[in-house]
């Protein structure tokens, strides 16, 4: 009797926590597993994550089935707009998130999801690219290390995998806007990145942090939080924040549409505004929070690193997204580039 | 000729009748996992693409036309041939072809080797041959990357022995990408073969070099025709799927240039969000492949008939 009780207990238990669930679609190397077990400790809601490797294959994978197999998905902030556009999120009254004030005003009032309906901040940070010191010693506060680079760094450069980040790095190094539909500047864009591949080795965006580490690669494009990593595991690099400017980005919590666990999304949503949770967060990504009252529990190294803290006056960008006829042409550029 | 053979015909009559009832699972097989996924293809190469991903229920040759024709960055140059994914598929073809000479060249004294050991000798270099393909594929590209890098050991033994001064510089080149190909899909060639070679009499070679027959004779006119079925397995099994690789050329070419794989898996995955193209890149990559067979195919028979 009493080991019948027992495994039907086992059983209920069993029921209940399948009941409390979560399912996470996420960025690789993007959340330390202490975070989901410290929310598990605290609700019981059981976490599973899937990652993804870049905003397009999240769209993608999105729009091939996988909406209503998960509850959230982190886009970074242009999918944020092209997710909504789409109808792939669901909204969430202020009731429903008691932690939205903690926000920083910069980031509460933001142009892809205005009055934050679907989504919370989860980090931003830079995008440029970092350098070998012991390789080369010279100014690298220039775009051109990676499309015009000198002699030390040419042949031993990563760029990363993605069209959007590396044509609009590339549209900053020749100073012309980004979903330009000028066919002289789409030229001039088009003629600097065929000339400029062969002194690239390697295209790669999930191997960006290993390739400065190892030593494969002396330079290459990377987001900061990745830069600070690599720093962190010994690699003698600097990030550069280029004359030219720094593509920003901010990636969210966005609250998919019909998510099969709604109420769990707001709650796990609510817990990742509480500052110590995004300082924990932000200890491991080593990007920013976009939360207030984060510092107490940064670590100081993660809180004065060099990559986190960009210069006093330096240029920042974000990737637009581009209309359909003029992104047409980029993909062209993109294809003829990796032909 | 089969069904003539004593037992055949009883053996056909218990199942008379029952024939298309026994052979449903075969054909549910063959519907649900590859008719049904190949005529979606086709389908959606003739449609219309929608923004970033998904298509619109339009019939259109866009795709193909894409494919075939050079229209300038712009779209509105006149239209001329357009080489860019020829020349994708070339070089792919190109790759996994050298990539089933190389695992011909291994594999078949490898494959030799072993159908000539004593059976539990045989069954310990099998055993060998496979454990190293328990491990997920992408694992062991990865690794194959960590041995050939400029700071790996290879490199490092190379130059420690003073048999180079410098590293080799083999990662990111075409000859990494072989080199991936190759490791990937040699036991596809080797097992075939073995297969084939397991079941030679080896007295036909006897019997040869009695008659005066040279070794080099005796392989091309005795060996080879017995062991060929199992050569030309080998050879598709290794050229099919390196054609459609894509993680060595990533992970150890640099994915500094398209192939066949990276180049569909961009139109879903990427940027583009190409799906028609996608779609339509993958039934002419499955067109050229069927040409190929078929041709062997015919060129089977009539040698056959002569």
């Amino acid at each position: 009797m009493n080991k019948f009780l027992a495994t039907s207990l086992v059983a209920l238990t069993a029921s209940a926590a399948q009941a409390q669930e979560l399912k996470l679609y996420n960025w690789f190397e993007y959340m330390p597993q202490e975070l989901l077990d410290a929310f598990t400790e605290e609700t019981g809601i059981a976490v599973t994550m899937d990652t993804y490797d870049s905003n397009e294959s999240l769209l993608a994978s999105l729009k091939a089935g996988k909406l209503g197999a998960y509850d959230i998905a982190v886009p970074g902030d242009y999918m944020v707009k092209i997710l909504a556009d789409e109808g792939m999120l669901d909204t969430f009254a202020p009731e429903e998130m008691p932690n939205l004030g903690n926000i920083e005003t910069q980031w509460l009032t933001v142009p892809f999801d205005e009055g934050r309906k679907s989504s919370v901040p989860y980090q931003w940070g830079s995008t440029s690219f970092a350098v070998n010191r012991e390789v080369f010693d010279g100014d690298i506060q220039d775009t051109a290390i990676i499309f015009d680079p000198p002699e030390e760094l040419a042949g031993k450069i990563n760029v990363l995998d993605t069209s959007g980040e590396l044509l609009t790095l590339a549209s900053m190094h020749l100073g012309i806007p980004q979903c330009t539909s000028d066919r002289e500047q789409l030229k001039a864009l088009n003629a600097l990145v065929t000339g400029a591949k062969p002194d690239w080795a390697s295209f790669g965006s999930d191997v960006a942090k290993d390739v400065l580490t190892s030593g494969d690669a002396a330079a290459g494009m990377i987001w900061s939080g990745f830069a600070a990593k690599a720093r962190g595991e010994g690699a003698p690099i600097e990030y550069a924040f280029p004359r030219q400017g720094v593509i920003v980005w901010m990636d969210n919590l966005a609250l998919l549409k019909d998510a099969p666990n709604r109420d769990s999304a707001l709650a796990f949503m609510n817990f990742m505004l509480e500052p110590e949770n995004a300082a924990t967060l932000t200890n491991y990504a080593q990007y920013s929070a976009g939360v207030t009252g984060v510092t107490e529990f940064l670590d100081p190294e993660v809180a004065d690193s060099p990559e986190a803290n960009p210069p006093e006056g330096t240029k920042t960008v974000f990737v637009e997204a581009c209309p359909e006829d003029i992104q047409v042409m980029y993909d062209a550029i993109w294809t003829n580039l990796k032909k | 000729m089969a069904a003539m053979a004593p037992g055949g015909a009883s053996g056909s009559d218990i199942y008379k009748g029952n024939a298309v009832k026994l052979l449903l699972p075969t054909w549910l097989v063959i519907g649900v996992f590859l008719l049904i996924p190949v005529m979606l293809m086709a389908v959606y190469s003739f449609l219309t693409k929608e923004f970033r991903g998904g298509v619109i229920w339009e019939f259109t040759l866009t795709a193909y036309d894409q494919f075939f024709l050079n229209r300038g960055l712009f779209g509105d140059d006149p239209a001329s041939i357009e080489w860019t994914y020829i020349g994708i598929f070339w070089r792919s073809i190109w790759q996994a072809g050298l990539a089933t000479i190389l695992c011909l060249l291994i594999g078949f004294p490898t494959a030799w080797f072993i159908a000539t050991r004593d059976a539990r000798m045989r069954t310990v270099w099998l055993l060998i041959v496979t454990v190293p393909y328990w491990v997920n594929l992408l694992i062991r590209t990865v690794s194959m990357k960590f041995l050939i890098r400029d700071e790996g050991p290879l490199n490092a033994a190379l130059m420690w022995s003073g048999i180079i001064d410098a590293p080799l510089g083999i990662i990111n080149t075409n000859l990494a990408v072989q080199l991936g190909l190759f490791y990937s899909y040699l036991p596809f060639m080797v097992l075939p073969v073995y297969a084939a070679v397991e079941r030679y009499d080896f007295s036909l070679s006897e019997a040869a070099a009695d008659l005066y027959a040279s070794r080099w004779t005796i392989l091309r006119l005795v060996i080879l025709p017995v062991v060929k079925p199992g050569i030309i397995a080998g050879c598709i099994l290794v050229f099919v799927p390196s054609l459609g690789a894509f993680l060595a050329p990533d992970l150890l070419g640099g994915a500094k240039s398209f192939m066949i794989g990276s180049l569909i898996e961009e139109q879903f995955k990427g940027a583009a969000g190409n799906w028609p193209f996608g779609a339509a890149s993958a039934m002419i990559l499955m067109a050229i492949v069927m040409i190929v067979l078929l041709a062997y195919a015919r060129s089977q028979t009539r040698e056959t008939r002569t």
